[in-house]
């Protein structure tokens, strides 16, 4: 499916705002943008061609179709930009590197640019350039873009934050006047939301995006699935810990959440029967649209945190992460590099972080002091993802392995076995042991 | 030599012939080929892989989630297929017969069958739902039940759950074919029978059973072939969970070799999946078909 640009629609959507701050927000970069060079040379009559991920909000592809369209107005280059599915992605990008025709760039997600490094055109001087240029790419970008901390194998885009969704008023009526900060009283919050009459709910089915926060919990005690020598270490003490605990937060969940896909916990939120769950800003988002004036009002009640620190001391969130990846097969390889040049200056950046909504979170630190992070409040929580992120491949290297092991739900399992009692904690993480391993080859 | 090839009954065979060949070699042996070999490969996505022989049967032996995956589909194979295949027998008998309504009844009974399998399954995945179930909400309405049925979360709900989802849309293919196999039966037959003083039992095991045999085998080998190798219904409501209760050896095959990046092992695990649905032809073609068999007959 085409994207068609409709500069009306997006004019009147939520994404003219950032057109309307575009000179503002300028001068909010002002300190953190650095002047750097880099000149490209496109080559002649370039045309390209682009497959995204499809968008999350409307505000999203429509300013990005708008940057798109600056970029043809600019270079005479025409852009044709194709839209799947995120998880439909991975295998079109698989086949197009396997095969050596395709899209000329991919937007992509997670590990992919690590399964054909070789297959993707060496992006170094474009990241270096707006690494020096923004205030210096986020760590997590470097973990999935540059995995032999040399070369840039492809761009860091941004994630889609998972954070904490919750009702304000259920969490204060339960005696929390703030989201709390550590496990030990996020735990004693999901006990007195449920009795209050409002759980929380997470997915623990084979929900790729919403069960992240099985990583998350596995870290937060120390756990890992492999150390930085791509050793499987998840049976470990500390990952006993952390299924312990993810014990007790299941039996203050909503029924059912074991067969909870990526969907589910949307619908329980927002028709009011959980108060507490991780998501993107989309509930939020979702509930402020709506045209339900029960659900519109709803909006003004939810919050957005960090998920809490457990006993390492440091943020361990996971979420989606996003590259984008040049084809090493691509005729106009200069002409991609510098497609993806523009799109990444602040001209274009920050109005797309802007359509988007506050979905995607940036990877570049000077564009945490985008507008969209401040203009509403709730916004703010989703600014970091990046920043906060593992990729699920923590701590060892990304490749097939980590690919493998995450879409293979290993983590997810051995919570789910875990916690629902289906096992006890000691055989899941055997068993996930030995899935990992098979993975990791021993 | 057009002249030539013009009166030549083989030339002319082999020329008629070709294009069903070519289709036949490029769209199905040359995958299914191209399959088994990248079961005995070490191939990711993006990568042609190395010869490994037997590696990958070999780990999948030795894997937990691929057994329970084989059990999953031979239990939901078997299940769906026995109650495909008893309800469609029952149905195909009750539309045969002089009711009200058959034309309209014969049309409705294939709705199931004409939506989309993806649509279908989302229905039921809404229809399952352990928040917004409307079987646990009507349940729960008239006092039946206190708490809504956890249908997809634990590991047997969810399997009779998908088989339900499965038998559901497979039954009018059963039954719509066993009733046209029900319409070459002779009417002088139950005529017959009927003068000799048979009842309606002696009348459906000793006349109807015998000549439907054959329509019976090839409608059941289909339709045992569709389930093993079912794949949308589960890909749509469970993604394979809770805890892989419900993984069937299709959706393991594509979670592991597309999402999860190791074709050749995705491949083996479909390849796996070959002698299985080989010995069902086998056991529908010398089984099913056999003369003595479909007389009431046993083997000597």
């Amino acid at each position: 499916m085409s994207s068609q640009l409709n500069r009306r629609k997006f004019l009147e959507g939520s994404a003219g705002v950032a057109a309307t701050t575009l000179g503002a927000t300028a001068a909010v970069f002002a300190p953190a943008v650095q002047a750097q060079t880099l000149t490209l040379k496109p080559e002649k009559g370039a045309k390209l061609r682009v497959l995204r991920w499809s968008r999350f909000v409307q505000g999203d592809i429509d300013a990005y179709m708008i940057n798109v369209k600056k970029f043809t107005d600019k270079t005479g280059i025409e852009v044709r930009v194709d839209n799947e599915g995120w998880e439909d992605v991975r295998p079109k990008a698989a086949v197009a590197a396997n095969t050596g025709a395709g899209p000329d760039i991919i937007l992509s997600t997670n590990d992919d640019a690590n399964l054909y490094p070789d297959k993707l055109l060496d992006v170094t001087d474009v990241a270096e350039y707006l690494g020096k240029k923004y205030g210096g790419w986020y760590p997590a970008g470097e973990a999935f873009n540059r995995p032999d901390g040399k070369k840039w194998i492809a761009l860091p885009l941004g994630a889609a934050g998972s954070m904490m969704v919750y009702r304000e008023s259920v969490l204060k009526s339960a005696g929390f006047d703030s989201f709390p900060k550590d496990t030990d009283n996020f735990l004693k919050m999901l006990k007195g939301v449920k009795e209050k009459g409002m759980p929380g709910g997470m997915a623990l089915g084979n929900a790729t995006g919403d069960g992240l926060w099985c990583n998350w919990l596995v870290w937060a005690f120390g756990g890992k699935l492999v150390d930085k020598d791509n050793k499987v270490v998840i049976d470990s003490a500390e990952t006993m810990k952390a299924l312990e605990y993810g014990k007790e937060m299941y039996a203050n969940f909503i029924p059912g959440t074991l067969s909870w896909l990526d969907p589910n916990n949307n619908k329980a939120f927002l028709d009011g029967q959980i108060s507490v769950t991780n998501n993107g800003i989309s509930i939020y988002v979702a509930a402020k649209n709506n045209s339900d004036p029960k659900v519109k009002e709803m909006a003004a009640d939810i919050q957005h945190a960090s998920f809490p620190i457990g006993p390492v001391g440091v943020p361990t969130e996971s979420h989606l992460y996003f590259n984008q990846m040049i084809m090493k097969y691509t005729k106009v390889p200069q002409a991609a590099k510098e497609f993806l040049r523009f799109m990444m200056e602040q001209e274009q950046f920050d109005p797309w972080l802007t359509g988007a909504q506050g979905y995607v979170a940036p990877p570049l630190a000077a564009y945490a002091k985008s507008a969209i992070w401040t203009a509403d409040p709730k916004n703010t929580p989703y600014r970091d993802a990046v920043k906060n992120l593992r990729p699920a491949g923590y701590a060892g290297k990304l490749g097939y392995a980590s690919a493998g092991a995450a879409a293979d739900f290993i983590v997810v399992n051995m919570v789910a076995e875990a916690v629902s009692g289906s096992k006890t904690p000691k055989e899941a993480m055997e068993r996930a042991q030995k899935r990992a391993e098979r993975y990791y080859k021993v | 030599m057009l002249d030539k090839l013009q009166n030549s009954r083989n030339g002319l065979g082999l020329l008629f012939m070709l294009p069903a060949a070519v289709l036949l070699l490029l769209f199905l042996t040359y995958p299914l080929g191209l399959g088994v070999w990248l079961g005995f490969t070490d191939a990711k996505v993006g990568r042609s892989g190395e010869w490994i022989g037997l590696e990958n049967y070999e780990f999948l032996w030795g894997d937990s989630v691929t057994r329970l995956a084989l059990f999953n589909t031979l239990f939901y194979t078997t299940v769906a297929s026995v109650l495909k295949f008893g309800l469609g027998l029952w149905l195909a008998l009750l539309l045969n017969r002089n009711i009200r309504f058959k034309t309209f009844f014969r049309a409705v009974i294939l709705l199931p069958y004409i939506v989309p399998t993806a649509l279908s399954a989302i229905a039921f995945w809404w229809i399952y739902d352990s928040q917004f179930s409307i079987i646990s909400w009507a349940l729960v309405k008239m006092g039946l039940i206190d708490g809504y049925i956890d249908f997809l979360g634990t590991p047997w709900n969810a399997r009779f759950a998908v088989i339900a989802a499965n038998v559901w849309r497979g039954v009018p293919f059963v039954a719509i074919t066993l009733l046209a196999g029900l319409q070459t039966i002779s009417p002088s037959y139950y005529e017959a029978s009927a003068i000799d003083g048979a009842t309606r039992w002696q009348q459906f095991r000793h006349v109807t059973l015998p000549l439907l045999t054959p329509i019976i085998a090839v409608v059941m080998t289909f339709s045992v072939l569709f389930t093993f190798t079912d794949f949308q219904l589960i890909y749509v409501i469970t993604r394979g969970g809770p805890l892989n209760a419900t993984h069937l050896m299709a959706t393991l095959a594509f979670q592991r070799a597309i999402n999860g990046g190791a074709l050749g092992e995705g491949a083996a695990i479909a390849i796996a999946m070959v002698p299985f649905l080989l010995a069902c032809i086998m056991f529908s073609f010398f089984g099913l078909q056999r003369r003595k068999w479909q007389q009431g007959g046993a083997d000597k």
